[in-house]
Formats: structure tokens, sequence, C-alpha cells
């Protein structure tokens, strides 16, 4: 683990942290590409060489807060870019986001939950009544822009939501539009 | 005094720093009117309640309005790092925040260079950033979910979403997770796992269990009031309750452990009091804390 502590040295500004990911392209024209873009909206990311665990993408990588990976992506889109193959954390690539979803039954409502993430929905009017979970800043600003509203207009949470607990959100509103649905 | 360190859910406000102030139902900082079913002001108003019942100061907010982009959080960790060396809290919880662990480590330190550190309760993405940064230990109470507990377990795990053998359901995997958390140094000294079941642990081991149909549990309260309430699971905020109590708790002088089962209970007897739907919303919780407090006191002697 690359854990720092008190009284040793500091990591140096954006060096590989337990708090980054990297964002695995095809090839370098795209790392580039998606590198100047999010550049230009402010953020601190470093392209680099791979680490040795990922057999996939190009010779290059770019490193970034990987909480904000909802953000990055939707970054990435608006402006065009090609999409990154695959987002990793930085100290162990092979982990895979966490794809398990439970489906609660409270009779006039309903609850699914995806990863760390909660969304309960009336049945009847098909509206959000609740949010709960993760612990990113944007859970409690998901509830306000989707708690209240029914599943047909409220903002898709890919759309509003900046982080992992958004992205998670994200999987499970999907999952509860395709439960409503049938 | 009690100092509670978290989000809003609305970019334009800036840093709020004062006590919190009710009138009526509603609460605020610095002038500023704070909801109370979004975000840390859950956990601010439930530490307000448990305050007013034990006849301590009002807790001080120290919020921030961050709509997860990171810049609210980035400001408020500036902020705590050039004025926490000259502030004297007894006790600090953390809460929502962007996880940023170069940050956290500079708050920490900041803590560090009081005239005396405070006692130290983390949650949500603060408790995730003091994970990644390998501080856990100097931490009082982390007060995690079954998910949270297995990221917490999970050495390599950035974030629970990326996390090895994540736990949905209370189960009976939360005693060899908590053991894991601790023998990785991931866990604050005392950890309070909500869920189910939930069940209080120091240095690995479990203390007490809170749940009202399990057949030997050591809580003193078995009774009807301590079955989980179903709809409470669906409901926002509910984990944030009883961290605001375990915080004031300790703010009163009570042990980490103690403190946090007392919070459990006391959670469970507002819930069953409160009889909530799977749409009510945290405030209809909160309101029955001074009740449920005194009730699981009472009883506890």
């Amino acid at each position: 683990m690359a854990f720092w502590k008190f009284g040793k040295k500091k990591a140096a500004p954006g060096s590989a942290s337990a708090d980054r990911g990297l964002l695995v392209f095809e090839n370098t024209s795209e790392v580039i590409r998606a590198e100047s873009v999010l550049k230009e909206h402010g953020w601190t990311v470093r392209v680099m060489g791979p680490p040795p665990e990922l057999r996939t993408g190009c010779d290059l990588v770019i490193e970034f807060p990987l909480i904000e990976e909802l953000n990055a992506i939707r970054l990435l889109e608006q402006a065009g870019a090609s999409l990154p193959l695959s987002v990793v954390p930085v100290n162990s690539p092979l982990l895979t986001p966490v794809d398990l979803f439970q489906v609660k039954d409270f009779g006039d409502w309903i609850m699914v939950r995806a990863a760390n993430m909660k969304l309960t929905v009336e049945k009847a009017s098909r509206t959000i009544v609740n949010i709960s979970g993760g612990g990113c800043p944007d859970v409690p600003y998901l509830g306000v822009r989707l708690i209240g509203k029914t599943l047909e207009d409220a903002p898709h949470p890919r759309d509003v939501g900046h982080t992992l607990c958004g992205y998670a959100l994200a999987l499970a509103f999907e999952e509860m539009r395709r439960q409503c649905s049938q | 005094m009690l100092a509670i360190v978290g989000t809003i859910p609305d970019p334009g406000v800036d840093i709020l720093d004062g006590p919190v102030v009710r009138r009526g139902q509603a609460m605020f900082v610095e002038e500023q009117a704070v909801d109370t079913d979004r975000g840390t002001p859950a956990l601010l108003a439930s530490a307000l309640a448990a305050c007013e019942f034990l006849g301590l100061d009002v807790p001080h907010a120290l919020l921030v309005g961050d709509e997860g982009l990171g810049h609210g959080s980035r400001n408020l960790y500036r902020h705590l790092s050039e004025v926490l060396p000259g502030r004297n809290y007894t006790t600090m919880a953390y809460h929502y925040l962007q996880p940023d662990t170069d940050w956290h480590d500079r708050v920490l330190l900041a803590m560090q260079s009081m005239a005396t550190m405070p006692k130290i309760v983390a949650d949500a993405g603060f408790m995730y950033a003091a994970k990644m940064s390998g501080q856990s230990g100097v931490y009082d109470l982390f007060t995690p979910d079954a998910g949270e507990l297995a990221f917490l377990a999970d050495p390599d795990a950035p974030h629970p979403f990326y996390t090895r053998g994540f736990i949905l359901h209370d189960d009976q995997d939360v005693p060899a997770r908590i053991a894991e958390a601790y023998e990785h140094g991931n866990s604050a000294r005392c950890l309070l796992v909500k869920g189910g079941t939930d069940r209080v642990a120091q240095n690995g081991r479990v203390l007490y269990t809170v749940n009202g149909t399990r057949p030997g549990s050591d809580s003193p309260m078995e009774a009807a009031s301590m079955k989980a309430v179903e709809a409470m699971e669906a409901m926002g905020g509910t984990g944030d309750t009883i961290t605001g109590m375990a915080a004031a708790l300790m703010e009163s002088g009570m042990a980490a452990p103690e403190a946090a089962h007392v919070a459990a209970q006391a959670n469970r007897v507002a819930g069953d009091i409160a009889r909530p739907t799977p749409a009510s919303q945290i405030h209809e919780l909160i309101q029955h804390i001074p009740a449920a407090l005194d009730r699981v006191m009472k009883q506890a002697g």
C-alpha cells in the first residue's frame, strides 16, 4: 500500500495515492485528447505508464481522483472525446465495481439497492420518495434533485451526480425503471 | 464543545462556522437555514436534540455547500486546517465531505495541533478518507453500515463501490469483517456497524449487539422497541441520526462503546415511536430523539 504516515515524507501532489484512479484508453491519441479535456476543466491529472496488472489498453493511462469518476466520464462525453475502456483504482487495478443489486418490496413502495446506494419509489405514483446510503456529498444533492419527482420526470443520476455514489445510484435508478416497467 | 463538520447540498453556500440555532422546527447556522432532511444537517439536528436532552451546549457547526464536485469540501478542509489549532472542541464529528486523503491529513494535523486533541467521530466521506490515509487508529469512533464495513475490511478498496466481499445484507459476515478491519489497521478504536443488527466493537471484538429478535443479545433493552423498524432501511439519514447521538453522548463524557450502544438503541426506539413508512423523511424521527434517549438511559440505569 502506498499510504503515508505523519512524520514521513509526504507524497508529492498528484502522485499515486489511495484515492486516485486510472482511465484506461484504447490508444495514445485518446489519452492525449482526454488529458487536454480534463486539464481544460481544471482537473489535476497525470499521464503515466499503466501498472503491470493491466493487460488491456495502450501504454499510457491517466491518473485522476477516482471518487469523481462519474464527473470525469461526463466531461469527456460532453467534449466528444473517446470514453475509457475501463476505470480502475491505482492501488489495486484488478478491483472491479460492485455490481450487486437487491430489491425489497414494502407493499406500497419498492426499494432497489445497487452497491451502497438505495432508491425507494411509491409504486402507484412512481414517485421517488427516498434516497439513502453512500457517503459522497452528491448523495444529499441527488436527494434534492430526485425526491418528489416521478421516475419519468426525475433527472437521471448519471446526468446530475458526480461521484462513485452517484454512479451507484444511477445503476439503482436504471434497475428501478426496469422493475417498474414489468 | 461538540463540533459537527460536513456539507449541505447547495453549492452556493459558502463556509458556515457557528453554533446551530433552533427556531421552532427550523435550524440555522450563521442565519443560513439548513434543511434537516438533506445531508449533514440530519446528523447536526440529531446531535442538537441529544445535546438539548443531555443539558450540553448546542453543537458548533462547520458546514459548506457541495453538490459532489468537491469544491466546497476542499474550501472547508482549508478552513479547518487554518482555524482548528486555535479552537477548543472536545468532540468532533466529521460527515459528508469529498474524500481527499491529502486534505484529510492536513486537517488531522491541525487537530493534533489543538491544545487538547478532541475525541473524533467519522462517518461517510470523511471516514473513507481516514481509512485511505492509513490513519484510522487515531479515531475514536467510526459508524459504517455493512457495505462500508466491507470497505474498511478490504485493505485495497479505495471506496465502497470498489470493494471485494461487499456486504448487501446484514449477515453472519459482519463479525468477521469487523475483525479484518482491525487486523488491517483500518478501524477506529471503536466501531458501530449499523444495520438490521447493530454491533458495537472495540479492538476487533463485538461488545454489544442491538437486535430485538436476537437470542442472547446483551442489550439491556430487549423489547419490541428494539426490533429494527423495516421502513427505516429506505429512509435517508437514519444512520446519520445514530452518529449524531453517539457524538453528543461522547461529549457528555460517555465512553465511545457505551455512547454507540445507547445511540443505536435510541435510534430504534425513536423509529418505534415515529412509526415511519418508506416515504418518511428523517425529521419525523429526529423529533422523537429526546424521548427515545430518555427511555433508553432510564432503562440502562
